[in-house]
């Protein structure tokens, strides 16, 4: 889906935790993610720690919108 | 043979008989028994070997903690040293796969001990072994079990036995990519011509050496004022609005949905997940842990992104054809297209 959402020239970013798939199917932007059943965010810690590290992440992702790349690039 | 040789068999929490998706997360584990499918696959071996023990560990914790999942199976099949390691098959199963590839690869470089395990020809953890391990061609689902597990005991008896192997398409193997030299009795340039013949008649002909197909695309260009750009999110994790009024399937996804957040500020509290891949209690808690909706509204009331586009676009990616993923990333590039959308967020689990 990433592939072909980015082939109409639209920039995507791949928020996943398995970055090795995200890489095998030919995503160009990836952030790295938590875990698999909450992926941009984490229940183990208190509320707000949670909510600062899903700001940053979600910051990270859009970050990455605006970021050229020239190929797939991991944005730890 | 006089002795049989020894197999280790490794399995995921499903197929090792621990739980389902709730214990996706257990660490690594080895029992001295043969569980779930190693025991179709011992008999299958018709007492010219003999399974050992299982090694089972969990989806989500091998793929989220990778290295120390793979110290300890590696250490467990160095300190019980078989003639061969066996895993899965995974079929379809996108973390089962990638489980078994990593193995199989890991235990292959390291430990120079073969490997047979069993996948459908499009699961992503096919890429990371096939080259240098064996993997049986499975159905995508595990109503394929009890054709698998006859080929995969035929091909590991025969590499744990020293003998060569056939063609892949003779011993129910997914080729690996390696040329061979063999004899044949005719000629190259005669075998061209019949191929060229057989194509321009619209008859069926095989080619000796298919082509890699690479299908990569270009990184769009970056958004250049993030404050004036409309962000679209989807989400191939399942978040539909309660009641899921589309009927998005929980698996094997036959089509995506859309929905109208332009006046919400979460999800939380009208959406859950149907998807049938992963333990749903912290999604249904918080969906925005999995499609971020309330974060990314926050960002369009301080200014830092333009506007968050008002549909929400999800399906579910679990078991989904890449035939299907492919349509539902046209069909829905093709709507951000049209609304001028300048950039997306896929959230994936």
């Amino acid at each position: 889906m990433v592939k072909e959402i980015e082939r109409y020239g639209i920039p995507i970013v791949h928020m996943s935790t398995i970055t090795t798939i995200s890489e095998s199917v030919g995503a160009n932007r990836i952030v790295p993610t938590i875990a698999i059943p909450h992926p941009v965010g984490n229940p183990d810690l208190p509320a707000e720690e949670e909510l600062k590290l899903r700001r940053e992440m979600v910051k990270r992702a859009v970050d990455a919108l605006a970021t050229e790349v020239s190929g797939t690039t991991q944005f730890e | 043979m006089a002795n049989k040789f020894k197999v280790l068999y490794y399995v995921n929490q499903f197929f090792g008989q621990i739980g389902g998706e709730d214990k996706a997360d257990i660490e690594p584990m080895y029992k001295e028994e043969k569980i779930g499918p190693a025991m179709g696959f011992d008999s299958n071996l018709k007492g010219e070997g003999e399974v050992i023990g299982t090694l089972i560990c969990g989806d989500n914790y091998f793929n989220e903690n990778k290295e120390e999942a793979l110290e300890y199976i590696l250490n467990v099949i160095k300190e019980n040293n078989p003639d061969i390691l066996v895993a899965g098959p995974a079929f379809n199963a996108g973390r089962y796969g990638m489980a078994c590839g990593e193995i199989a690869k890991a235990v292959v470089e390291e430990l120079d001990i073969p490997v047979v395990t069993g996948m459908y020809i499009e699961n992503p953890g096919l890429e990371v072994c096939r080259s240098i391990a064996i993997v049986a061609e499975t159905t995508d689902s595990a109503a394929g079990m009890r054709k698998a597990l006859p080929v995969m005991a035929k091909l590991a008896t025969k590499i744990a036995k020293g003998e060569e192997l056939g063609l892949p398409e003779e011993e129910g193997y997914i080729p690996q990519g390696k040329r061979l030299t063999l004899f044949a009795d005719k000629r190259g340039s005669q075998r061209a011509v019949e191929m060229l013949i057989a194509r321009l008649n619209d008859k069926e002909f095989k080619t000796e050496l298919p082509m890699p197909e690479f299908d990569t695309v270009d990184p769009a260009p970056a958004i250049k004022d993030l404050s004036k750009a409309t962000i679209a999110l989807v989400t191939s994790g399942g978040i539909v609005p309660h009641g899921n009024p589309d009927r998005i399937q929980s698996a094997s996804a036959q089509k995506w949905g859309k929905y109208d957040v332009s006046t919400i500020d979460a999800l939380a509290g009208d959406y859950y997940t149907i998807h049938g891949g992963y333990d749903p209690v912290y999604a249904n808690e918080i969906p925005d842990r999995v499609a971020p909706l309330d974060i990314l509204k926050e960002l369009e009331k301080e200014g830092y992104i333009g506007k968050v586009y008002e549909y929400f676009y999800t399906t579910t990616g679990t078991g989904t054809s890449v035939g299907n993923a492919v349509k539902f990333g046209t069909e829905i590039g093709k709507e951000l297209k049209e609304a001028g959308v300048d950039g997306v967020i896929l959230t994936s689990t």
